[in-house]
């Protein structure tokens, strides 16, 4: 067995990965600290964000604005203390963002430009056009080279987490381009792997984002909190699921049925206005417009097409010169993709899978309840999002709590003895595992894709916008005979090198977890609340479900749901008010 | 329209064979699919040993980056339509030592990028409290089309230099220090000419323009270079003829 | 089965590049012809001392030059080293814009300008030669 041992390891080369690697760099540069990932870092799903990140910039603005209007926006669910720490240090992040290169747009005195964004009362999204997490992402990547200590695993597979009493000490990883298998020893390790949109069938979600971090820490005892919240984005283009930024929106786009109604006004999110109007019609939260667009589609005054309903996202008042300026890339994305050119055409939309709310359990530094599990970004739940995700927060979400997990981890890693040697054994066990069950077998039956299909088909079927005790049982029926099913997978490929047939099997076991816990979560929390709309239990209940689902492996693989008190600092819970 | 086109994919199994060989699959046509929807069909219904890197599918992360009937193009961002009757021909990027299949290894690039520092270099950095560094838009104006650049490789693929020359830094490299260079925050220019005005770095170039041609966003990276070129000389004789100018 | 692969090494497969390569496509082809016509750029700058060396050797050693120049076959390869000339000149000044960034007022000068500059001090140097040669 192949053993290397660093102090700190970042598995994901995201945008939290690299900010945390940096963080870790910074706090400590006597450490050696490595990013494992499955790809290139400049193909991490960060690159695909948009719209931008929101930080408190300007005058009139304040950090009780920016948390109050996520708090509301996550229908109370977040936890107060994370959220207060996430708006004080936002705009810290955002400019050592700035000195490290990001290209923000730019007011034309040379400060930076801000835009508004769904469900935030002020302006506070910078952004870079609309290619914002493209631009982190790279600028990121680029800046760590300037760092010796950090080095890079590209494209390696985390197959599963190292613990040994009680401590995360380290990965197991399987090199693609040479299918050999490393041990990968760590004093701590922190989880940057993203969410897991694939669990759906159409999502904005890139191929790689299956959910990795999150059945990892799972499987090693981590309770994976608020999975029931899987954003739907109420915009994107039909077939491809391509994501058409909120920013279309923000800069004064209209949302039309096919009347060329703008429909929001019936599903009180205010009164149409030709400019936009913060906090109202189509800046309203996510979760609302996802919902008023089931309803408007169940009334028939949506379009029909092969690839579902869809409405008109209109931006052809914009003119030409703003969209060029603002949104470029959704011209170019629609040219591209849509076969059509926004500046003369409305853009069909309709909702499809963007983000998890949910995702491990962390405190305010990121660490889990494992010892030495660190996690942040989409992959972890601190919360600040709690139901529902207000566009642009999530960007910023990476760096701040990237930035607080590696300086967190880089402390930890600090006062622990070295990797037990235990963990080899461990590893080679793993390695055996791979074997047995899927490069050496030779009597399986079950395909990949086809799981994996039906798995998406049953997800959306049973825990979509909408759901009910009798969907999500369904779905769990069917979730658990494709976990049978599974266990007879046959690969076609048996080659050790670069097997993506094998990337895409445990990818598809990890996938299989998630949506186990997603369907227990959704059971357990009977009542209506954000992105989890319950149509048997169509209203918020603050008495039984104002708290946290914790999903948490138990002995028979099952996940068992216990619930988490909320934490509350400020702001009681109220009514979620849009556009009055 | 015919209903099903033939896709002629370049296979290597280093395991198996010490050569490539073609293979022929033959998969359905629909307007909306691109040639990434087609090779994702053989994957899921002919042949699961297909291996292929992908990700976003919405042409900005540069995964997918293939050469289709001898052209390298981002396979999530061309039509098979575009491309009847067909065959069509999948092959890995050229330029790269193919690891299996379509997929070809890029390391060599990715030691190129760290070579050419890209990131802001300063003498001195301003303390994070004290704010942003200003940069107008025009001054945003002068890097951002370099600043576009998804690492995707088609330049490289296109650049026959980069074949004959491996040592030649390359179209996206070099692009990308331009990228820096022109940032109004930026002071490493100097750094960065070190690496750059050596024999593989700028003078590789030969200007066969083909790298500019194919890059899917925009990035000129040939006129990077050229530009490039122009301000080095200019740098060559100021440095001849006024030696008394501090460097 | 491979019998050189060894576990966990494989080897990448490495093309190599034939000596023909640029006829592979015409944007190479046209690269390949740009980087060859420069020899007859050459050409003519060594032709040009030659026809110098002749007026100082006296009026037999210059009209024997121009007797040889005059030849069918001789006059045909001029026109075509002419051709190719023109074909690099064209190429090469097509490229400028690309290397040329001049700024007006804060505003980049548009290609098409800078394309435009170049031709036009291209057919004023022309003229002035051939009025330096002819006379008025």
């Amino acid at each position: 067995m192949d053993t290397r041992v660093h102090d700190v390891l970042l598995v994901g080369g995201g945008g939290a990965g690299l900010r945390a690697a940096i963080a870790v760099a910074e706090t400590n540069p006597g450490l050696s600290v490595a990013v494992v990932s499955k790809v290139y870092p400049m193909r991490s799903h960060t690159v695909s964000a948009e719209g931008g990140a929101a930080a408190v910039v300007r005058d009139e603005d304040s950090l009780e604005a920016h948390a109050y209007d996520t708090i509301s926006g996550g229908d109370w669910l977040c936890d107060q203390d994370a959220v207060e720490a996430f708006v004080r240090e936002a705009t810290r992040e955002m400019v050592q963002l700035e000195h490290w290169g990001c290209p923000w747009s730019r007011q034309p005195d040379g400060r930076i430009a801000t835009r508004p964004f769904g469900g935030m009362k002020i302006e506070r999204t910078w952004y870079a056009a609309d290619k914002t997490g493209f631009h982190m992402l790279h600028a990121l990547f680029q800046t760590t080279l300037r760092y010796p200590p950090i080095k890079r695993y590209d494209e390696f597979f985390v197959t599963r987490l190292l613990v040994d009493d009680g401590r995360c000490q380290g990965v197991v990883a399987l090199e693609v381009a040479t299918g050999k298998v490393q041990a990968l020893l760590a004093k701590a390790v922190i989880l940057c792997s993203g969410g897991g949109g694939k669990v759906f069938p159409f999502t904005t979600n890139a191929n790689i984002k299956t959910g990795d971090g999150m059945a990892m820490a799972y499987q090693s005892g981590a309770p994976l909190k608020d999975m029931e919240f899987v954003q739907y984005h109420p915009t994107g283009l039909p077939f491809t699921g391509i994501l058409i930024t909120e920013a279309a929106r923000a800069e004064g786009g209209w949302l039309l049925n096919k009347d060329g109604y703008r429909y929001l006004q019936d599903y009180d999110l205010g009164t149409p206005s030709p400019t936009p109007v913060k906090r109202s019609m189509e800046l309203g939260p996510r979760d609302r417009l996802s919902q008023a667009f089931v309803a408007e589609s169940k009334a028939g005054r949506a379009i029909p097409t092969p690839y579902g309903d869809v409405v008109h996202l209109d931006v052809r008042h914009l003119g030409e010169a703003v969209i060029d300026k603002k949104i470029p890339f959704v011209r170019e994305l629609c040219l591209k993709y849509q076969k059509l050119d926004p500046v003369k055409e409305m853009i069909p939309v309709r909702p499809v899978v963007h983000y998890m709310m949910g995702g491990v359990a962390t405190d305010l530094d990121g660490a889990t309840p494992v010892a030495g599990l660190f996690a942040a970004g989409e992959v972890a739940c601190v919360s600040i999002n709690g139901a529902n995700r207000l566009g642009s927060n999530s960007l910023t979400e990476l760096l701040v709590f990237g930035a607080r997990a590696g300086r967190a981890a880089a402390r930890f890693a600090g006062a622990q003895p070295d990797p037990s040697s235990a963990l080899v054994a461990q590893a080679a066990d793993e390695e055996r595992r791979l074997h047995r069950d899927f490069l050496g077998r030779t009597d399986g039956t079950e395909r990949v894709a086809d799981i994996r299909s039906e798995m998406q088909q049953a997800m959306e079927a049973g825990a979509g916008i909408y759901r009910d005790e009798e969907s999500i049982q369904v779905a769990a029926t069917k979730v658990a005979a494709l976990r049978q099913r599974f266990r007879r997978v046959a690969l076609q490929d048996s080659s050790r090198t670069f097997n993506t047939e094998l990337v895409s099997a445990l990818e598809l076991s990890n996938l299989l977890d998630l949506a186990e816990v997603i369907l227990a979560s959704a059971a357990a929390r009977r009542e209506s609340r954000g992105a989890h709309q319950r149509t048997d239990f169509p209203e918020r209940d603050d008495e039984g479900f104002l708290a946290h689902t914790m999903a948490r492996q138990g002995e028979d693989g099952r996940p068992r749901i216990e619930f988490d008190p909320v934490t509350i600092t400020t702001w009681p819970p109220g009514e979620r008010v849009y556009g009055r | 329209m015919s209903d099903t086109v033939t896709m002629e994919v370049l296979r290597y199994r280093p395991e198996e064979e010490t050569e490539p060989t073609y293979e022929s699959f033959e998969v359905p046509v629909q307007p909306e699919w691109m040639i990434l929807d087609g090779l994702n069909h053989i994957k899921d219904q002919l042949d699961g040993s297909l291996s292929y890197r992908w990700a976003c599918r919405m042409g900005v992360c540069g995964s997918c980056g293939m050469l289709v009937n001898g052209r390298p193009v981002l396979t999530c961002a061309t039509y098979m339509e575009s491309l009847l009757p067909g065959p069509i021909r999948v092959e890995p990027l050229r330029g790269f030592p193919v690891i299996r299949d379509l997929v070809g290894d890029i390391t060599d690039f990715m030691g190129k990028l760290a070579a050419v520092k890209p990131y802001i270099v300063r003498e001195e950095e301003k303390p994070v409290e004290e704010g942003e560094y200003l940069q107008t838009p025009e001054e945003l104006a002068e890097y951002k089309q370099y600043s576009m650049c998804i690492n995707c490789m088609l330049c490289y693929s296109a650049c026959p230099i980069y074949r004959i020359e491996p040592d030649f830094i390359g179209p996206a490299a070099i692009a990308l220090a331009q990228r820096y260079n022109l940032d109004s925050r930026d002071e490493g220019a100097q750094e960065r000419m070190d690496v750059l005005s050596q024999h593989a770095g700028i003078w590789g170039c030969t200007l066969v323009g083909e790298c500019s041609e194919v890059c899917p966003k925009d990035v000129d990276p040939a006129g990077a270079i050229q530009r490039y070129k122009v301000s080095a000389t200019v740098d060559f004789f100021k440095s001849v003829l006024m030696p008394w100018r501090k460097e | 089965m491979n019998p050189d692969y060894r576990p966990y090494h494989p080897k990448w497969f490495r093309r190599r590049v034939p000596i023909f390569w640029w006829l592979r496509q015409a944007a190479y082809v046209k690269f390949i012809s740009r980087e060859l016509t420069c020899l007859l750029v050459a050409y003519v700058a060594i032709l040009l001392l030659v026809f110098v060396a002749a007026v100082d050797r006296g009026e037999a050693s210059y009209l024997a030059l121009v007797g040889w120049l005059s030849q069918p076959m001789v006059v045909a390869f001029h026109v075509a080293v002419l051709l190719g000339t023109l074909f690099h000149t064209v190429t090469w000044l097509n490229l400028a814009p690309m290397a040329l960034v001049v700024k007006v007022g804060g505003r980049r000068v548009p290609a098409r300008a800078i394309l435009l500059g170049h031709y036009f001090a291209w057919v004023a140097c022309t003229i002035a030669v051939a009025w330096a040669l002819v006379g008025p």
